[in-house]
C-alpha cells in the first residue's frame, strides 16, 4: 500500500523517512495494545489494593475534618479571632461554641472532635463532653456561664489548639510521630525525654532488623554456598529442608519458639538439666528483643538463602579453580573472586530480608514482649487500639519513607555495581 | 631408578588410575613421560579420559592410583596453588569484576610482588598478546579472541614453567580459532614453555603439537608426532579418529617380512604392510588414505589393482571426493587432484584405482 523505495544508497528522502517512521508506528501499535492488554488486569489489582490505600494513608496522616466538620460554627468564628492578641475570643464565639455542642451531643458526634482535640492537649476532651451535657441548659449570654462550668473556657490555650485544629489538614500527626509536640503558642519542641516513644521504636526497630538481616546472612551464606556446589539432585532434596519452613504456618513456627525459649521451654530445661543454667535462674530468650531477633532471622532465613543461591548458581567453578591455579589459597581465592561475584545475591537477599523484617509484625507482637515491639506493632495499636488512625498513617508514612530512603541508597551504592557484573 | 627417569621428564605420569565411582575407571593406567619444552596435546572424544588427566595435573582431581611427578617431585598432595602451574580453561574463567590488568596483577599480587614490578609484568604480557591498550577493559567488554588471549596472558604472566590448556579454543568460530592456533603455537616456540593441550579437534592437534597423545577409554591408543600418528596410525581407532580413513575389512590369509595379505569378503585379496594383526585366519581391518589412491594407476605404479563405480563425485575446487563402490564396500573415498584429464567421472561410470602396498596398513578389526 504505502510501499517505500529504497533507493540503491539506502538514502531515503524526507518525505520517505516520514511515511517509514508512521509504517513503523502502525505495524507496532498491534504488539503495544497486545502488552497493554497483558498487563492491564496486574495493574488494575495493583490500583485497588496497593497504590489506593497507600494515597489514603498519605492522605489520612494529614487529614484533619473533624474540629472543622462537627463544630462548625465554632470554626467559623474563631475565624475572626487573633490567637495571639492574648484575649479570649467574644460573645458570639461562645454562643457558636454552645449551639456545636447541643448539636454534637444529639448527634453523638461531639466526642469524635473531642477525642481529635484531646490528642493535642489532655483533658480537652473532658472539658468538651463535660460542658456538653450542660450545654441545652444554658441562655445567652454564655461565656461567663461556660467559665463557670469549666474555667478551661477561660483558658486561652484551649483556644489556640481549637483554632488550630479547625484547619482541614494538618502536620500534628507527623510531630507527635515524632516525639514532638507544639505548644499552644504555635512552637514545635521535643517532648520530654520519658515521654517519647516514636523515636526509641523506630531505631530499635532499624537496629534490630540491621541485626536479623546480619544474622540471616551469616546463617545463609554458607548454606547457599553448600547448595550451590553440590550436584543438583542432592541440592534440589536438601532445598526442601530450605522451604519447608514456608510450607509451615508464620503462627505455627512463632509458637514453637515459644515452647523451645521460654522460661520452662525445652532449651532451658536442656540447660538446666546439664547444669549451665541454675534452675531459679533460667535465662529470659522470649518475650524480650532476643526473642524477636531469634525467631524473625528464622524465619526470614529462606528469604535470604534464595537469592543467595541463584546468584552463587551461575558463578562457574571455573572461577575458583582459576584463581588457585594462579596461586591463590582457598581463603585468598574466596574473598578476592568468589565473594565479588556473590555480591548481587548479598545486596538482594539482605535488601529483601532488611524490607521484611523492618515492617513485620505478628512475630514481635507474639514474642517481642516489651522490648522487642517493632514501629509496625505501635502502627497496629494506633489502629486496632486508641483508634489514633491519623497517627497510625504518620507512622506508615514515616516507615514508608524510611525503606524507601534505604532502598534508593542501596541501589545508589549497589545499583551499579551490580549491572557491571551483570553486563 | 625412578629419579633418573624423572629427571629427563618434566612431567611423568606413572601408572596414573581415576575412578569417581569406586566401579569404573575413567582413566586406566596412563603413563606419559613429557619432556621440558614440549608442546603435548591429550586428543580424543568426549569421556576419553583426557580432560580428568588434565585436571589431575592441574590438581582439581585427585588420582586414585599412581603417581604424578612435576620436575621430579610428586605432586600428588601439593595443593593446586602451590604447584605453579599455568591454566587456560574452557571459557577463560576471566575474573568479571576485575580489568584486564587486574586480572593480569592477580597471581602476581597473590605472590606479594612489589607494584612497579607487577606494572612492568602485566604490561609486557598485555603487548606480547597484542592487547597493550586494553588494560582498563572489563572482561565482558573484550571479543571472544581478545578474552582467549587475555587467558593465555594471565597463565604466562607469572611465568610457570608448565601450561595447561583446557579446550581454549572452543568457543571460537572457525576463523578465530586457526588464527589463535597460531598465536599460540608462537608463544610456545618464543618462550620455550611446557604445554599441556586438551582437545577433541584432531586439526588444533596436529596444527600445534610436538606430540599428540589420542585417549579413548581412558587408554592413551597412540602417543606420537603429528605425522607418525597421521601416516602410521597403530590401530583402527586412531586411524579413523584422525583425518579421513577408508577401511577395508577382510580375513589375514598370509603375513611375510611385515607384508601380508587380506582376503576381502567379495573374494579379492589385499597386500598390506602387516602392522597391527592377530592369527592368520582372524579377521583385519585395512586403513587407506584417500589420497593415497590413486585414479586409473599407472603400470606397475600400484600393487593392489581393482575397479571402482562411481557413486558419488563432490566437487570441492581444488579437488574432488570420489565416494565409490570398491569390492562391495561403498563408502570408499578417493580424493582426485582437480587437473584437465578426468574430467570424464560420470555416476555409474566405473573406473580402474590402485594403491601402493605400503599406503596400507593392516590393522586391528573393528
Amino acid at each position: 500500500m504505502m510501499a517505500t523505495t529504497v533507493e540503491a544508497e539506502g538514502q531515503l528522502t524526507p518525505e520517505e523517512q516520514k511515511s517509514l517512521t508512521a509504517d513503523m508506528h502502525r505495524s507496532l501499535r498491534r504488539k503495544k495494545i497486545r502488552a497493554m492488554l497483558l498487563v492491564a488486569p496486574l495493574l488494575i489489582f495493583i490500583m485497588v489494593t496497593f497504590v489506593s490505600p497507600i494515597a489514603t494513608m498519605l492522605f489520612r496522616s494529614v487529614d484533619n475534618p473533624q474540629v472543622s466538620e462537627y463544630m462548625p460554627n465554632t470554626t467559623a468564628a474563631l475565624a475572626h479571632w487573633d490567637a495571639d492578641s492574648n484575649e479570649l475570643p467574644g460573645e458570639e464565639t461562645y454562643a457558636a461554641l454552645v449551639e456545636d455542642l447541643e448539636v454534637g451531643r444529639k448527634n453523638h458526634t461531639i466526642g469524635k472532635a473531642a477525642t481529635r482535640l484531646n490528642y493535642e492537649k489532655s483533658q480537652m476532651r473532658s472539658l468538651l463532653t463535660g460542658t456538653a451535657r450542660k450545654a441545652g441548659r444554658l441562655k445567652p449570654p454564655y461565656k461567663e456561664q461556660l467559665i463557670k462550668i469549666n474555667d478551661g473556657w477561660g483558658d486561652i490555650d484551649n483556644w489556640r489548639v481549637i483554632k488550630r485544629e479547625s484547619k482541614p489538614y494538618t502536620l500534628s500527626y507527623y510531630i507527635a510521630a515524632f516525639d514532638m509536640e507544639t505548644t499552644p503558642t504555635g512552637e514545635i519542641k521535643m517532648l520530654p525525654e520519658q515521654q517519647r516513644v516514636y523515636l526509641q521504636m523506630l531505631w530499635r526497630t532499624v537496629w534490630m532488623s540491621v541485626l536479623i538481616t546480619t544474622l540471616t546472612l551469616i546463617l545463609g551464606y554458607p548454606v547457599s554456598y553448600l547448595l550451590a556446589s553440590l550436584p543438583m539432585s542432592i541440592a534440589n532434596t536438601l532445598m526442601i529442608l530450605v522451604l519447608l519452613p514456608f510450607w509451615t504456618s508464620l503462627l505455627v513456627r512463632t509458637s514453637s519458639w515459644i515452647a523451645l525459649l521460654q522460661g520452662q521451654g525445652v532449651i532451658n530445661d536442656i540447660l538446666v538439666w546439664f547444669g549451665l543454667v541454675s534452675d531459679d535462674n533460667r535465662l529470659s530468650m522470649i518475650y524480650n528483643a532476643t526473642g524477636t531477633v531469634i525467631t524473625m532471622t528464622h524465619i526470614l532465613l529462606p528469604f535470604m538463602i534464595l537469592p543467595l543461591y541463584s546468584v552463587m548458581k551461575t558463578i562457574p567453578p571455573s572461577y575458583m579453580r582459576a584463581a588457585r591455579s594462579l596461586g591463590a589459597t582457598p581463603f585468598t581465592a574466596f574473598f578476592k573472586v568468589y565473594l565479588p561475584q556473590s555480591v548481587p545475591g548479598i545486596s538482594a537477599g539482605a535488601i529483601l530480608v532488611f524490607i521484611l523484617a523492618i515492617g513485620y509484625y505478628i512475630t514481635p507482637a507474639l514474642v517481642g514482649g516489651q522490648t522487642g515491639q517493632f514501629i509496625g506493632n505501635m502502627i497496629a495499636y494506633h489502629m486496632q487500639s486508641s483508634l489514633n488512625w491519623g497517627l497510625a498513617a504518620a507512622l506508615g508514612v514515616v516507615l514508608l519513607a524510611l525503606v524507601l530512603g534505604i532502598y534508593g541508597l542501596y541501589s545508589r551504592l549497589l545499583g551499579g555495581n551490580n549491572q557491571m557484573s551483570l553486563r | 631408578m625412578e629419579n633418573s627417569a624423572s629427571n629427563e621428564a618434566f612431567v611423568r605420569f606413572e601408572g596414573v588410575q581415576k575412578s569417581y565411582d569406586g566401579r569404573t575407571l575413567v582413566v586406566k593406567d596412563l603413563n606419559i613421560d613429557v619432556p621440558r619444552g614440549e608442546f603435548l596435546t591429550m586428543l580424543g572424544p568426549s569421556g576419553s579420559g583426557k580432560t580428568t588427566s588434565l585436571m589431575m595435573l592441574a590438581g582439581f582431581e585427585t588420582a586414585t592410583k599412581g603417581n604424578i611427578y612435576l620436575n621430579g617431585q610428586a605432586i600428588n598432595n601439593v595443593a593446586p596453588h602451590k604447584r605453579g602451574i599455568g591454566m587456560v580453561f574452557q571459557n577463560y574463567a576471566l575474573f568479571p569484576h576485575m580489568t584486564v590488568a587486574e586480572n593480569l596483577a592477580f597471581p602476581l599480587k597473590v605472590r606479594n610482588m612489589n607494584s612497579s614490578d607487577i606494572e612492568t609484568r602485566v604490561k609486557r604480557a598485555l603487548d606480547m598478546v597484542e592487547l597493550g591498550s586494553f588494560g582498563d577493559r572489563r572482561p565482558a567488554q573484550l571479543s571472544g579472541g581478545q578474552q582467549q588471549r587475555v587467558a593465555v596472558a594471565r597463565a604466562l604472566v607469572f611465568e610457570p614453567d608448565l601450561i595447561l590448556m583446557d579446550e581454549p579454543l572452543g568457543a571460537l568460530d572457525k576463523n578465530l580459532r586457526e588464527q589463535m592456533q597460531y598465536e599460540i603455537k608462537h608463544i610456545h616456540e618464543r618462550l620455550g614453555v611446557t604445554v599441556v593441550y586438551v582437545t577433541h579437534d584432531q586439526s588444533e592437534a596436529l596444527t600445534m603439537s610436538n606430540r599428540i597423545a589420542v585417549f579413548n577409554d581412558g587408554v592413551i591408543q597412540q602417543l606420537a608426532p603429528p605425522t607418525e600418528l597421521y601416516e602410521k596410525p597403530i590401530n583402527s581407532f586412531v586411524a579413523q579418529f584422525i583425518g579421513e580413513n577408508n577401511k577395508l575389512t577382510g580375513t589375514l590369509q598370509s603375513t611375510q617380512d611385515g607384508i601380508c595379505t587380506v582376503r576381502l569378503p567379495t573374494g579379492e585379496l589385499v597386500t598390506a604392510l602387516d602392522i597391527n594383526t592377530d592369527d592368520i585366519g582372524k579377521e583385519s581391518t585395512l586403513s587407506l588414505r584417500p589420497e593415497r589412491v590413486f585414479l586409473d594407476p599407472v603400470e606397475g605404479q600400484c600393487d593392489n589393482v581393482f575397479t571402482g563405480k562411481v557413486e558419488e563425485v563432490i566437487y570441492l575446487g581444488d579437488h574432488k571426493r570420489v565416494r565409490m563402490n570398491v569390492c562391495g564396500h561403498d563408502e570408499f573415498i578417493v580424493k582426485v587432484p582437480n587437473s584437465t584429464d578426468n574430467k570424464g567421472l560420470q555416476v555409474g561410470g566405473t573406473a580402474p584405482i590402485g594403491w601402493s602396498s605400503k599406503d596400507c596398513r593392516a590393522l586391528d578389526p573393528i
